[in-house]
């Protein structure tokens, strides 16, 4: 409900809110405008805004590394990997919130600890699994850890959101005779969309942006946009430019589908905090 | 008839050309591992050279900042994941991995590669039990870089081989913080390759050693006193804000900007701060050899980037014959037609040293030769020493050791700590950690 | 409405879950757990069973453990602190009526969206750096010397690096809580006289209690591992080292498996103290 507020307010609060996200934006904005200018214009903040731009380092760039595959691996892995983690994880999400046992919260405690591993430690473990099963540098076993990892995180949104769904529907969903499969498939998926969209969406972005086994576990076929940027950090000489349009090519994507999606994003960015 | 010629190569060229006919039959990928630096993407573009003359091997590249290479590279060797054909590794690595059987040794190469060119003491450091292990791209000393115009307006004459006072006097002399322009750069940035890279050096030529015969460290030695007082007091007082921050790359762009009087880094450098497309100084460099105490030695490091074969590699023919024609006499000819001879990779051969063109368009060449050929990695410093390695002991455990060592220092020269501390702390932990590494 | 039926349904339901999350859990823990027992030194050629909790030993007495973990606390901590009171006070701003919503609320979302390694990147090099960085050029358009932030605030500025991206975060969980509080007990309240603050205090801050804990927790998790954000920074230099990085300079800078295994053995148990911590308290939350 809009609340009455006198315009004079209403200005201030524009202008103040304004200042701080621009603020907030200001990192971003910055790396796209130094993208577009020489490197020795980027190492000059008053020149960057100079008035002449470059593609310049996008044509670097694209010349040097094949900027498609990089995007299209990080793609694969980062909604493969959400995909086939919803898959695994709407059944158990519904069986905790309509089943409860008395270990349900334990087993959700668990699952989310799973998540404090910490990753460099299990490196060696990890790659030596990897080898045996002859599947490094493949964006199957990248699929399969991020999916992992992310699960417990995938699991704990979806069960906050099956949980605010009344049981009294699927009650008369199974009063009507419908069998179990159904019930989730027709009944509650539908009512948990807006769950189910907003979890996906965290996650694409969270996969997106993991940078430790992205890094560690891929050369040439599974490597996606942080072993991109990986190529582009801190050489000899001036790099800013270079660096800076590589930064924007790699969030570009996610960044235009975050703001795309974020009124889907942030309904569901709830985790049950919202009664 | 193809039997019979088959037979007739492998009779009339036994291994080199036996190897090369067998690449040239099957249709193979070598993943190559390397560093994002200049050198090596200008030999990422040049790889059409080498695709006509193979064309039965396709080229996969994998180029990464340094940190994010070391570790991507050293963990799949010691796991034998065998994702790359060859991989870049400097004079540290070699010798240790070539000791664990990690490398394939680099005796039979084809003619062309005249491995008795390579500077030798540039090969010693790539060799193991008398085996070339690795082949290198390109080899670097360190010296001293600086301004001429500035010392002339300081009416000082830089000589060929300096003193670390004259040094001292001669930053005082340009140092002028109001516009900012400061006496010296030096690397202090934590790091094994990079403060300590120079402190190594530069406690050499003070007769300062990481560990005495008996592998007992020497951190509370005079000498490293003496070291690691000079250096945190020349840095505070002549050197540029920040320097604890600074590597080989922010002192570069500081001296390519003219804030810095005098710079001592890595030999490459000198194209980097010479090439005016990039260098406001580019006319007014000079060169001398990195600066000595009266002691007999020279604070000069000695590395090279090379090009090695994983024993996990499953081509590794082709990937020899990738490294012939990176590094072998003719990929300079290569550079020089296409990029002109100042871009030529530096410090590996002695042909490269003899050849007008190349002596004509660079001018630091001499001065690079000198400060390679002073560098001694079997005796390093003042005092004999355990270990080899001048800017580096060529031991497993010294990357973690050098690291942290390091970070201590830098405290230090950022003034977060005091020299004595810094020095206490480094001797503690490198006693602790070359004990638990069972000497 | 828990049947028999329906109760061996969920077990089944819930079997792939938590048996994938089982073998992830026990087969990298598995041989962490064996490693840290041995003297796995790959770089020595040393894959010796078994030296007993040496590794422990070593791994806990090291002055650098201490530091890290106090050091993770302080960054976790500071984070914390500055997304939590941060997020708050953006929540309560952007809940006010102003023009141009959507555009403001994208542009506040965004740095969410930056890889770390990314936003580490442009931080450290376009920004402060102190030479050609943005800071350094308006400090001294100021004509204030540039300040050196990695090295001198270096934990500091990673608390900032990272809350930046995590800020967005919460507040757009805490932004969906307060939208959710009854508009009209606000408005009741404040006929009644109540004040803008008594109103925050006793209402809004109330309400927002379990959204607090939630933000708190999903943060603390990724958190814990804060990793590309050091590394392409500082190196772990300057009293930046956490327990993360510690355990990364023992595998991959010391190479040294079997002590950072050991390391990670640890780091795991002190996480999941902190998660049963977390958990009680979102637990009782999550129930209400």
């Amino acid at each position: 409900m809009a609340r009455a507020v006198s315009p004079q307010r209403k200005a201030m609060t524009t202008i103040v809110v304004y200042l701080i996200a621009f603020t907030l934006f200001f990192p971003i904005l910055w790396t796209i405008l130094v993208s577009f200018n020489s490197e020795a214009q980027a190492i000059d903040p008053p020149r960057v805004l100079d008035g002449s731009w470059t593609l310049e380092n996008y044509t670097l760039v694209q010349e040097r590394s094949d900027y498609m595959r990089y995007l299209w691996n990080s793609v694969v892995i980062a909604v493969g990997s959400t995909l086939l983690g919803i898959v695994i994880a709407i059944p158990a999400a519904w069986a905790m919130a309509f089943v409860p046992g008395k270990r349900t919260k334990d087993v959700l405690l668990w699952m989310l600890s799973t998540k404090m591993l910490p990753a460099v430690g299990v490196l060696f473990p990890i790659r030596l699994v990897l080898i045996e099963l002859d599947l490094l540098d493949t964006k199957v076993a990248l699929v399969f850890i991020l999916t992992l990892i992310n699960l417990p995180i995938i699991v704990w949104m979806l069960y906050t959101y099956f949980k605010e769904i009344p049981g009294e529907i699927l009650e008369a969903a199974r009063m009507d005779g419908a069998t179990l499969r159904s019930e989730i498939v027709h009944v509650l998926t539908p009512m948990a969309v807006p769950g189910i969209a907003s979890t996906i969406l965290l996650n694409i972005i969270l996969a997106w942006n993991e940078s430790f086994w992205t890094l560690t576990l891929t050369t040439i076929d599974a490597a996606p946009l942080t072993a991109f940027i990986a190529s582009y950090s801190s050489p000899e000489g001036l790099f800013y430019a270079k660096l800076s349009a590589a930064s924007t090519m790699a969030i570009a994507p996610i960044l235009v589908m975050g703001w795309f999606s974020q009124k889907q994003l942030v309904r569901g960015l709830t985790f049950g905090a919202v009664k | 008839m193809q039997s019979l010629t088959r037979a007739l190569m492998g009779a009339t060229a036994l291994c080199a050309a036996a190897t090369l006919a067998v690449a040239q039959d099957d249709p193979v990928t070598i993943t190559i591992a390397t560093v994002n630096n200049g050198d090596m993407i200008r030999m990422q573009g040049l790889t059409d050279d080498f695709t006509e003359a193979n064309p039965n091997i396709t080229l996969e590249w994998v180029t990464l900042e340094e940190n994010v290479l070391r570790q991507n590279v050293s963990t799949d060797i010691a796991t034998s994941g065998g994702q790359y054909d060859v991989v870049t590794i400097g004079t540290y690595e070699v010798p240790i991995w070539a000791e664990r059987g990690w490398l394939v040794p680099l005796d039979d190469m084809p003619e062309g590669f005249a491995a008795d060119d390579l500077l030798p003491s540039i090969a010693g450091g790539l060799s193991y039990d008398g085996s070339l292990y690795a082949s290198p791209f390109y080899g670097e000393s360190s010296m001293v870089m600086y301004r001429t115009d500035l010392m002339e307006e300081a009416g000082l004459e830089m000589p060929d081989a300096p003193s670390w006072d004259f040094i001292e006097e001669a930053a005082a002399a340009m140092n002028d913080p109001e516009n900012e322009v400061y006496g010296i750069c030096l690397r202090g940035k934590p790091g094994w390759g990079e403060n300590m890279a120079f402190l190594t050096a530069m406690g050499n030529s003070f007769g300062a050693r990481w560990f005495d015969e008996d592998w007992q460290a020497q951190f509370d030695s005079e000498e490293w006193a003496n070291t690691l007082n000079f250096y945190v007091n020349l840095l505070t007082e002549y050197g540029p804000p920040g320097a604890p921050n600074n590597g080989f790359n922010e002192n570069l762009s500081l001296f390519q900007q003219g804030r810095c009087g005098m710079w001592i880094d890595a030999t490459v450098a000198a194209s980097f701060v010479t090439n005016p497309d990039d260098s406001q100084v580019a006319d007014s460099v000079g060169f001398a050899l990195a600066p000595d105490n009266g002691l007999g030695k020279r604070g000069n490091w000695l590395w090279a980037w090379s090009l090695a074969i994983p024993t996990s590699s499953d081509a590794q023919d082709a990937a020899k014959a990738f490294i012939d024609w990176a590094t072998n006499p003719a990929y300079a000819e290569l550079v020089a037609e296409t990029e002109g001879w100042a871009n030529v990779p530096p410090g590996t051969r002695t042909s490269l040293y003899e050849n007008q063109d190349y002596l004509d368009a660079a001018p630091f060449a001499q001065m690079t030769l000198e400060s390679i050929q002073a560098a001694d990695p079997t005796n390093p410093t003042v005092d004999p020493v355990p270990y080899t390695g001048v800017q580096f002991v060529a031991i497993p455990e010294f990357q973690g050791i050098g690291t942290q060592v390091g970070q201590y220092f830098s405290e230090a020269l950022a003034g977060q700590m005091s020299v004595e501390d810094a020095l206490a702390q480094a001797q503690d932990y490198t006693t602790e950690e070359i004990e638990a590494a069972g000497y | 409405m828990a049947t028999q039926h329906s109760r061996s349904a969920a077990r089944f339901m819930m079997a792939p879950s938590v048996v994938l999350l089982l073998i992830w859990m026990l087969v990298p823990l598995g041989l962490t757990l064996w490693f840290s027992f041995m003297d796995y030194r790959p770089q020595r050629g040393t894959f010796d069973c078994c030296v007993g909790f040496e590794n422990y030993a070593r791994f806990v007495t090291s002055s650098s453990f201490q530091d890290a973990v106090i050091t993770t606390l302080i960054m976790v901590g500071g984070i914390l602190a500055i997304t939590v009171i941060g997020g708050i006070f953006l929540a309560l701003l952007l809940d006010q009526p102003f023009w141009g919503q959507g555009v403001a609320r994208i542009l506040v979302i965004a740095p969410f969206f930056v890889m770390p390694t990314v936003s580490a990147l442009v931080w450290k090099n376009l920004i402060m750096n102190p030479d050609n960085g943005l800071l350094a050029y308006l400090w001294r358009f100021f004509g204030a010397d540039p300040v050196v932030w990695l090295t001198d605030y270096a934990l500091f500025s990673i608390v900032v690096i990272v809350s930046w991206m995590w800020l967005p975060f919460a507040t757009l969980i805490l932004l969906t809580s307060i939208q959710s509080l009854d508009s009209e007990r606000l408005e009741a309240a404040e006929m009644d006289g109540a004040g803008a603050v008594a109103r925050f205090w006793y209402m809004i801050l109330p309400h927002l209690a379990r959204a607090i804990t939630i933000v708190i927790l999903i943060e603390t998790i990724f958190l814990l591992a804060i990793f590309a954000e050091i590394f392409v920074t500082t190196g772990g230099a300057f009293g930046t080292q956490n327990l993360t990085y510690l355990i990364y300079q023992r595998v991959i800078e010391s190479q040294n498996i079997g002590l950072g295994s050991a390391g990670g053995i640890i780091a795991v148990i002190l996480a999941n103290i902190v998660a049963i911590f977390l958990m009680r308290i979102v637990g009782k939350n999550l129930d209400a």
